[in-house]
C-alpha cells in the first residue's frame, strides 16, 4: 500500500543529440538500500544527475515521484528541500567558505523552505559535534573552506557529514568509494550505514564490488546502455565481480 | 544668470531674491557676518563665484577659508575632467546644478508609495525601521526628519562629551573652521592639495559639510567613530569634505557610510577625505558606500567620483583602508597611502560589488617614500548583470624608498556573460632594493559551484551569496565587526537578480 520513497518510471534524458537514459524503471521502498553497478559510461551518474535536478540534461520522456510527489518540475534545491541528497562523486570546492559556515547554510536553507524557523546555534553546535565524532571529523576541519584541499578521504565524510545532518529521505550516493583507501572506505561505510533506518531509502551506485561489502545492498541492478538490465540480490554483484560487465551487454531490452 | 521666464513658482522668486541679494553685495561686505542677512536656505542654480561666496558666507566662514574655497574656483576653471577611467556617463552640466542645500530638480516624494518599489524591498531586506526609510528615501516628511536628528542629538552629545575627556575632537568640519581654525589649516589640503584633480578641486571650492576628528598624542579613541553619530544635515552629502589627524602615538577607527541605500536627487557627488598620521600613530578607515545605483535599466544613481588619500607622515604611521562599495551608478574612487615616514605602512582592502548598469572604477596608490615602507594590497572585484568592473591600482618607490615591499592582490569574479572584470595595475620602481608583487585571479562562479550548493538547498540567490562572501572573506575580516555582519547581508542584496 504504501509508495516506494522512489519510483522511477520509464526515464528517459538526453544532453545535447545524445540519449543516454533509454528508459529506466525502478523502485526503491522505504528502509531498503538499492545499489545500481555499471561500466564507465553506462549512464549512471547521468541517472544520479538527473534525479537531482542538474540543468545540462533534457527529460524527453518517464517520471520520478519522491514519496509520491512529482521531482521532475522541482527545482534542485526545492528537491533537496523535499528530502533527496546526492553524495557527489567529485564533491565541489567552494573557496572561503568555511565547512561549518556551509553546513548551517544548506540547514537554514531547507528549514527555510519547508516553512520552518532557523536552527539555534547550540542546536547546530551539537548537531554537528555528534555526527561528526563518528566520521573522525574535528573542528580543524569544520573551519576550513568546503573541500578546498580536502583528501579524497576528507571529501567523501564530509559528504556523509551532510547527508547526517540533512536527514533526507532519499540518499544517492554516486561513487563514493572513488579516491578512498581501504581505512577511509571503513569509516564512510560505518557512516552511511549508520544513516540506514525503516524511513530512509538509499540508492548506491557503484563501479566495483568492493563497496558492497561494506555497505550491504538489499537489491542490486545492473546498469548498462542507459536502462536496468538485472535485478537481483546482493549476489548479483558477486557474479558481477567474478564475470564481469560483457554477459550483460547483449542482453536485449 | 536666470531669466524671468525660468521662475515660475515662489520658491524660485525667494531664489531669484537670493541672487540679487548677492549680486548687490560687492566683495568685501561678505567679511562681516553677511550670512545674517540671507533667510533663503537655497543657493541659486549653477556654480560661479559668487556661489562659492554664498556658501562661505551661509557657513559664517573666516576670510581665509573664503580666499581658499575662491583659489580652488579658479584652479577648476581651469581643468579638465579626467578620462582615462573606464566609465562612460554623459557630459555634467554644472550650471544645472545646486551647490547648497540643494532644492529637488523633481519634486520629493511624499510619501513611500511614490519611492522606487526595488528600493522598498531591500530596505525591508535589511530590516530597516519604517521611519528610517522614509527619511533614507528622501520622503517629504519634515516631522519625521526632525524626531530623527532630535534622536540623534542627544546621542551625539554624549558621545562628544565622552570622547572631549580625552582630548578628541569630533564635530563636523564648519565647526572646526570656526572653532579649531589653526588646525584646520595647518592641516586641510596637506594630504590632497586643492590643485589635486578635477573633482578634489571643485570640492575645495563648495564642500558643504563633513567631518573632522583629531586626536591627541597618546591617545587611544575609546570607541569607533561613525558619521552616524554625527548629524549629517540633510542635502549636504554631495560635497563632503573630511579630515582627520592622528597625532603622534594616536589610535582611530572610523567608520563611514550605512548599509541602507541612500536614495538622492543629487546626481554628483565628490566628496574628498584626508587623513594625517604622525609618528607611531594609526587610522583605521572603513567604508561602506551603498549609494542609489539607478534602476534596473541603468537609469538614475549617483555619480561618486571620490579623492580619498591619507599620509603616512611621521616614522612607523599606519594607515588602513577597507571599503566595501555596493552602491552609486558611477564610482571613480581611490583611497590611497603617501609612505612618507620611515618605517610606515599603508593598507587597502576593498570589495567592489558591481550589478546591473553599475561602473566601477576604483583601486588604491601606495606611494612609497620613506625607507623600509610596507604595503598590502587585496582587491576583490565582482562583476554582474551588465556591469563594468575595473581596478586602477598604483605601487610606486621613489628613489629614497630603500627596502619598500608591496604585496598586492587582486581578484576578479564574474557572474553571468554580460559583465566584465579589468585590472589595470601600474608598478613603479626607482629604488632596486624594492620588493613589489603582485598577484591577479579572475574566475566564475561555476556552474558545479552552482548544483552543489542548490543539491544542498540553497535557492540561486542564496548559493550566489554564499559563494561571493567566500570570495571576499579575506577583505570582510578587516571590517568592524558590526559592518562585517551588514555587509554580508548587503552584498546578498546587492546580486540579487543576478543570476537566472
Amino acid at each position: 500500500m504504501t509508495n516506494p520513497i522512489l519510483e522511477i518510471r520509464n526515464l528517459h534524458a538526453r544532453i545535447e543529440d545524445r540519449e543516454i537514459l533509454k528508459g529506466v524503471n525502478l523502485a526503491i521502498p522505504a528502509g531498503e538500500l538499492h545499489a545500481v553497478m555499471g561500466r564507465n559510461g553506462s549512464g549512471k551518474s547521468t541517472l544520479s544527475y538527473v534525479l537531482a535536478g542538474k540543468e545540462d540534461y533534457e527529460i524527453t520522456e518517464g517520471e520520478v515521484l519522491l514519496d509520491g510527489v512529482d521531482l521532475l518540475g522541482m527545482e534542485p534545491n526545492e528537491r533537496a528541500a523535499a528530502g533527496l541528497f546526492l553524495a557527489f562523486q567529485y564533491p565541489i570546492e567552494i573557496p572561503g567558505v568555511a565547512t561549518m559556515t556551509f553546513l548551517k547554510a544548506a540547514m537554514n536553507a531547507q528549514r527555510k523552505s519547508r516553512g520552518e524557523g532557523e536552527i539555534s546555534t547550540p542546536d547546530f553546535m551539537r548537531a554537528v559535534k555528534e555526527a561528526g565524532a563518528s566520521l573522525n571529523i574535528d573542528a580543524s576541519m569544520l573551519k576550513r573552506p568546503l573541500n578546498v584541499g580536502f583528501s579524497g578521504g576528507e571529501k567523501k565524510r564530509a559528504e556523509v557529514l551532510q547527508m547526517a545532518l540533512l536527514a533526507p529521505k532519499m540518499c544517492i550516493l554516486d561513487e563514493t568509494d572513488s579516491g578512498l583507501d581501504i581505512d577511509a572506505l571503513q569509516v564512510v561505510s560505518k557512516g552511511v550505514n549508520a544513516l540506514r533506518s525503516e524511513q530512509r531509502s538509499m540508492l548506491v551506485i557503484t563501479h566495483y564490488q568492493r563497496l558492497l561489502n561494506h555497505i550491504v545492498p538489499d537489491v542490486v541492478h545492473v546498469f548498462s546502455d542507459g536502462r536496468i538490465v538485472e535485478s537481483g540480490d546482493k549476489s548479483l554483484a558477486l557474479q558481477l565481480e567474478a564475470k564481469g560487465y560483457a554477459d550483460f551487454d547483449s542482453e536485449p531490452a | 544668470m536666470m531669466s524671468a521666464l525660468d521662475i515660475p513658482t515662489l520658491k524660485e522668486n525667494i531664489d531669484r531674491e537670493t541672487v540679487d541679494q548677492v549680486l548687490s553685495l560687492d566683495v568685501d561686505k561678505y567679511k562681516y557676518g553677511f550670512s545674517t542677512d540671507i533667510e533663503s536656505d537655497m543657493a541659486p542654480q549653477g556654480l560661479s563665484e559668487d556661489i562659492v561666496r554664498f556658501i562661505s558666507a551661509k557657513k559664517n566662514e573666516p576670510q581665509w577659508m573664503l580666499d581658499w574655497r575662491l583659489d580652488a574656483y579658479r584652479r577648476w576653471l581651469t581643468m579638465d575632467e579626467p578620462a582615462w577611467a573606464k566609465v562612460h556617463y554623459p557630459q555634467l552640466d554644472f550650471q544645472d546644478m545646486y551647490f547648497y542645500a540643494a532644492p529637488k530638480s523633481t519634486p520629493a516624494p511624499t510619501s513611500l508609495d511614490e519611492v522606487d518599489p526595488e528600493l522598498l524591498a531591500m530596505y525591508d531586506k535589511l530590516g530597516i525601521p519604517l521611519k528610517e526609510r522614509e527619511i533614507l528615501a528622501g520622503v517629504e516628511r519634515p516631522n519625521v526628519a526632525v524626531d530623527a536628528v532630535m534622536d540623534s542629538v542627544s546621542v551625539v552629545t554624549t558621545f562628544r562629551e565622552e570622547l572631549a575627556k580625552v582630548g578628541i575632537i569630533f564635530c563636523s568640519i564648519s565647526e572646526a573652521i570656526r572653532e579649531h581654525a589653526e588646525l584646520v589649516q595647518k592641516y586641510l589640503g596637506s594630504v590632497v592639495p586643492v590643485t589635486d584633480n578635477y573633482y578634489a578641486t571643485l570640492n575645495s571650492a563648495v564642500f558643504t559639510d563633513g567631518s573632522f576628528v583629531y586626536i591627541p598624542k597618546g591617545v587611544r579613541c575609546p570607541m569607533e567613530l561613525s558619521t552616524y553619530f554625527r548629524i549629517n544635515e540633510k542635502k549636504t552629502g554631495q560635497f563632503e569634505r573630511t579630515l582627520i589627524i592622528a597625532e603622534d602615538d594616536s589610535y582611530v577607527s572610523y567608520l563611514e557610510g550605512c548599509t541602507a541605500p541612500m536614495r538622492d536627487e543629487s546626481q554628483l557627488h565628490a566628496a574628498v577625505v584626508e587623513l594625517v598620521a604622525l609618528e607611531n600613530a594609526e587610522i583605521k578607515y572603513s567604508t561602506v558606500q551603498n549609494w542609489y545605483p539607478g534602476d534596473k535599466d541603468g537609469k538614475g544613481g549617483i555619480y561618486n567620483f571620490v579623492t580619498k588619500r591619507g599620509d603616512c607622515r611621521g616614522n612607523g604611521s599606519k594607515i588602513s583602508w577597507t571599503q566595501v562599495e555596493t552602491g552609486s551608478a558611477i564610482t571613480w574612487k581611490y583611497p590611497s597611502c603617501i609612505l612618507r615616514g620611515d618605517n610606515s605602512r599603508g593598507e587597502f582592502y576593498s570589495i567592489a560589488i558591481s550589478n546591473g548598469y553599475q561602473q566601477v572604477d576604483s583601486g588604491t596608490k601606495m606611494i612609497h617614500l620613506g625607507k623600509n615602507t610596507s604595503s598590502k594590497i587585496i582587491a576583490k572585484g565582482i562583476a554582474a548583470g551588465f556591469s563594468d568592473n575595473t581596478y586602477r591600482g598604483q605601487v610606486s618607490a621613489h628613489a629614497k624608498a630603500k627596502g619598500a615591499r608591496n604585496f598586492t592582490q587582486c581578484d576578479s569574479l564574474l557572474i553571468g556573460d554580460k559583465c566584465g572584470a579589468h585590472t589595470v595595475p601600474y608598478i613603479e620602481s626607482r629604488n632596486a632594493t624594492a620588493v613589489f608583487e603582485h598577484e591577479a585571479t579572475t574566475s566564475k562562479i561555476s556552474d558545479d559551484q552552482m548544483f552543489y550548493c542548490q543539491q544542498r538547498g540553497l535557492n540561486e540567490e542564496e548559493a550566489v551569496a554564499l559563494i561571493v562572501n567566500g570570495f571576499v572573506r579575506d577583505v570582510l575580516q578587516h571590517l568592524p565587526m558590526e559592518f562585517m555582519v551588514e555587509s554580508q547581508k548587503l552584498i546578498a542584496i546587492s546580486l540579487e537578480g543576478s543570476v537566472g
